[in-house]
């Protein structure tokens, strides 16, 4: 049997890829692809804390999160394409109007 | 679960998701990003939730990565692919990353479970996950369901609205 504490580790982990990519990438796409990673990391240590601890509300915290992850992308998407619009870039650091 | 199965899906999910936010190329990301998902949903059926690996496939795999591959054919990727792939301040960013994957480590070194659940795996053999997560959903979780459903309501007018082109 796996102990919990694996999950937790991987979980932590697999956070931890996200961090690193959102905060490196210059690319909005491959931030978003970063926020998606990091939530499946969260949805991965309640998915097993709901096994753990026998209870079954884990999972569904985890479907909530799924349901939010979905409308994220979709708005985020979205501002991304009225962004190209006006400024034809998608890098975040081409972006600096309010910049001081 | 076995530990040889663990370690592998562990291996292959961090590999691939550290893979794909590397790539330079975003439609390889995002190629590698659903691979990775089928490791994660193959990991939540040995967790035994049957329900959650069938969404992380239809829901993540299935839509929010069609809808990146979506954005990603709209934008022009060839001026997407010119140029540095990480931003100026990387060291910060890679530091940071470890110092905080540190601090979670310790913090997560002595974890003790609370109460436990009624939910035994007897209980699940007898009545299913599927039926037991629509029961939970559908009486003690009822109020966050509908939020939940207005957030996704929300989220199809603002992406439609924003979008859009201008009528002038």
């Amino acid at each position: 049997m796996v102990p919990l504490q694996w999950f937790i580790w991987l979980s932590v982990a697999l956070f931890m890829v996200g961090v690193f990519g959102f905060l490196t990438r210059r690319s909005i796409i491959m931030m978003f692809l970063s926020i998606e990673v990091m939530l499946n990391a969260v949805n991965l240590s309640l998915v097993s804390f709901a096994h753990f601890l026998n209870d079954l509300r884990g999972e569904v915290l985890a479907l909530f999160v799924i349901a939010v992850a979905a409308s994220e992308a979709a708005i985020g998407l979205a501002i991304l394409i009225a962004l190209f619009r006006n400024r034809e870039t998608a890098q975040i650091d081409e972006v600096k109007e309010l910049k001081g | 679960m076995s530990p040889y199965l663990f370690g592998y899906l562990g291996a292959a999910i961090l590999i691939l998701s550290g893979l794909s936010l590397t790539r330079k190329n975003p439609v390889h990301a995002v190629l590698y990003m659903i691979v990775m998902f089928f490791h994660l949903a193959v990991l939540y059926l040995g967790l035994g939730a049957e329900f959650l690996a069938a969404v992380q496939i239809i829901v993540y795999a299935g839509a929010i990565l069609v809808l990146f591959l979506f954005v990603i054919m709209i934008l022009n990727i060839k001026e997407e692919m010119e140029g540095e792939r990480f931003s100026g301040a990387w060291p910060f960013g890679i530091s940071l990353a470890s110092g905080l994957l540190l601090l979670f480590i310790i913090i997560t070194g002595n974890v003790t479970p609370g109460q436990q659940g009624t939910c035994t795996p007897a209980v699940i053999a007898a009545q299913t996950n599927t039926k037991l997560m629509g029961t939970l959903l559908y009486t003690q979780y009822i109020f966050p369901f509908e939020v939940a459903s207005l957030i996704l309501l929300v989220a199809v007018v603002g992406a439609i609205v924003l979008a859009k082109k201008r009528l002038r």
